[in-house]
């Protein structure tokens, strides 16, 4: 366990290193960076002066250590557009997407988790065949267009809920439906059948032998297997929705930092859109490292000490 | 040595895979014929039939069968002419993150040491990234075209392919067929094309399938986002973007294209699951 711990810690160090060369190259994709700080028309000693004043007349690898520092600090420059501070105008917007993210999450769960083990036990069933068919569905909807046919219906035509922006807890509605329909649907088939899977087992049939009742079988049995698979595809798709709420975000203008990202973009503030995928990558990464770490806590069979 | 065959409980659904193969080869056919199939051009405006409505709605009429859009274009056209988008992205993305996935995960698995090193260190890298997120980064520093979204698509993309055929040949290394084809003297490159590789090629079909569906989404979103395909070329993502600015209006606009992509993925998904269960 320990050996493990600091495995994973070891690689946690490598991949946000690899996320922070990512963000700092992000700013060089685009071409020479000082075309964003200098006037189109900016005599030539102007745009040299500006480029020494941002570094930018070092070497990339300089270049590169003093961003590394920087951010390490907490400093990850300045919005171009808002004269903040990019990392405070982001962790200003965490919550708002966490909350999201969470409040999708926990609908997933009490809603995936238990139709899931009811199809399991009843597969083939007509209710079992139908509900399927609607999982499959929920799966294959694209989230940005489900939300606009949810205003469509619920803002527009019967206005009973609002539209966009987050002023009270029913605005958390219709993007919360939005983004859990997805994830419902794919919880709901993860669970099923892995379900299906653990009841054809040995220690299913034994357990029955034993006189052990069908429910107690369901949820002692099935049920702690199916978790094993879902807690890791829940962790990802936790770090999924703090990221690519994106699309969510930008439709129900959602005050998170995926919103924030989408008006870094369309304004060419590239400090912001830098700080944006820094934090919710290093996030990412987070979760990924405490999914892993509870992985290992529910299923014992795991012990991660391969010797190679 | 002979292993007996042994009957494997079976949970075929045959429909299921020749019903996505359906959709997605008839989506393909309208992409590829979409110049002779559309009724009209996919930028031709006609201005005083703008926003009419589909033809069994009140106002509407059979020379616009699926109704017009803000300009008076042809929404039914400018559907057909989306699905091009939508197939070229996803074969070619998928071929290309497939293809450049196998060749990584392929040599990593076979010939180990410091090079295996490298590539699943990459791979580790790689899957800690959020795909479509990243994609939205890239392609919003990088500007906007086809080509780029293609290549961005692949390169969030490889990773899933290359983990399976990297776990794969390590199994298969060390298996009867490849051992006695080196042992016949077979030079290392005959021995990775002509055994290993046909042999992991079947997981990773489904791999591709599965694959996608989440790349037809992810263009799509990207399109929606104004970061993928611009107009004037009609994308579903895009065009239910710009109905949003009517959608009180005219639900068509935002309406069909938005069911021409959920369309597509249920096929792309229903041939993943397919897939997977025949095997």
């Amino acid at each position: 366990m320990g050996r493990f711990l600091v495995q994973r810690l070891v690689h946690l160090v490598w991949v946000l290193l690899a996320v922070s060369i990512f963000v700092f190259l992000l700013i060089h994709l685009s071409g020479d960076p000082i075309h964003l700080l200098t006037p189109l028309d900016a005599k030539p000693e102007d745009v040299e002066r500006v480029r020494r004043l941002y570094g930018l007349d070092q070497p990339i690898p300089v270049q590169y250590l003093r961003f590394l520092r920087n951010a390490l600090r907490g400093d990850l420059g300045e919005s171009f557009r808002y004269q903040r501070p990019a990392f405070e105008l982001v962790m200003q917007r965490l919550p708002a997407t966490a909350l999201l993210a969470l409040v999708t999450l926990g609908l997933t769960i009490v809603v995936g988790i238990p139709v899931g083990l009811w199809l399991g036990a009843r597969a083939g069933h007509a209710a079992d065949w139908v509900i399927s068919l609607v999982t499959f569905v929920f799966i294959s909807l694209p989230s940005f267009w489900l939300g606009v046919l949810l205003i469509l219906l619920f803002a527009d035509r019967l206005r009973v809920l609002p539209a966009s922006g987050f002023e009270s807890p029913v605005y958390l509605v219709l993007p919360c439906l939005t983004l859990s329909v997805y994830t419902t649907g794919l919880i709901t088939r993860l669970v099923r059948a892995d379900v299906l899977e653990v009841l054809r087992q040995d220690f299913i049939r034994t357990a029955r032998a034993k006189g052990v009742g069908e429910r107690m079988v369901l949820a002692r049995h099935a049920l702690r297997n199916a978790l094993i698979s879902t807690v890791t595809v829940l962790g990802l798709q936790l770090g999924n929705l703090l990221g690519g709420s994106v699309v969510v975000e930008s439709v129900f203008a959602w005050p998170g930092v995926g919103w924030l990202m989408l008006q870094g973009i369309q304004t060419r503030d590239l400090p912001l859109v830098r700080a944006v995928v820094l934090v919710v990558g290093s996030v990412f990464v987070l979760i990924n490292l405490v999914v892993d770490v509870l992985y290992l806590y529910l299923d014992p069979r795991i012990r991660y000490d391969h010797t190679r | 040595m002979i292993t007996p065959a042994r009957p494997r409980p079976r949970r075929r659904r045959p429909g299921q895979f020749h019903a996505g193969l359906g959709i997605v080869c008839g989506v393909l056919l309208i992409a590829v014929l979409a110049p002779h199939l559309s009724p009209h051009g996919y930028a031709d405006q006609d201005l005083l039939r703008s926003l009419q409505p589909p033809a069994w709605v009140k106002g509407g009429d059979w020379v616009y069968p699926l109704g017009t859009d803000r300009l008076g274009r042809d929404l039914l056209s400018r559907l057909m002419h989306g699905a091009r988008v939508s197939i070229a992205v996803a074969l070619l993305s998928v071929g290309l993150g497939g293809g450049l996935g196998t060749v990584l995960g392929l040599s990593a698995g076979y010939f180990g040491r410091w090079l295996d090193r490298i590539i699943s260190r990459l791979i580790d890298v790689q899957l800690s990234f959020p795909p479509v997120f990243i994609a939205i980064a890239v392609m919003a520093a990088l500007g906007q075209s086809l080509i780029k979204l293609i290549v961005v698509l692949a390169l969030v993309t490889w990773v899933q392919y290359a983990r399976i055929a990297r776990a794969n040949t390590m199994s298969m290394r060390e298996r009867e067929f490849v051992l006695a084809a080196r042992a016949l003297g077979a030079d290392e490159s005959r021995v990775l094309l002509r055994h290993v590789l046909p042999s992991i090629l079947p997981p990773l079909l489904v791999v591709a399938a599965i694959n996608m569906s989440s790349v037809i989404l992810a263009e799509a979103a990207l399109s929606f986002l104004g970061l993928g395909i611009q107009p004037p070329t009609p994308a579903w993502g895009s065009m239910v973007s710009e109905g949003r600015s009517v959608q009180s209006l005219a639900w068509w606009n935002t309406v069909f294209p938005g069911m021409a992509i959920a369309i597509l993925v249920i096929g792309a998904n229903l041939l993943g699951d397919g897939l997977q269960r025949e095997r």
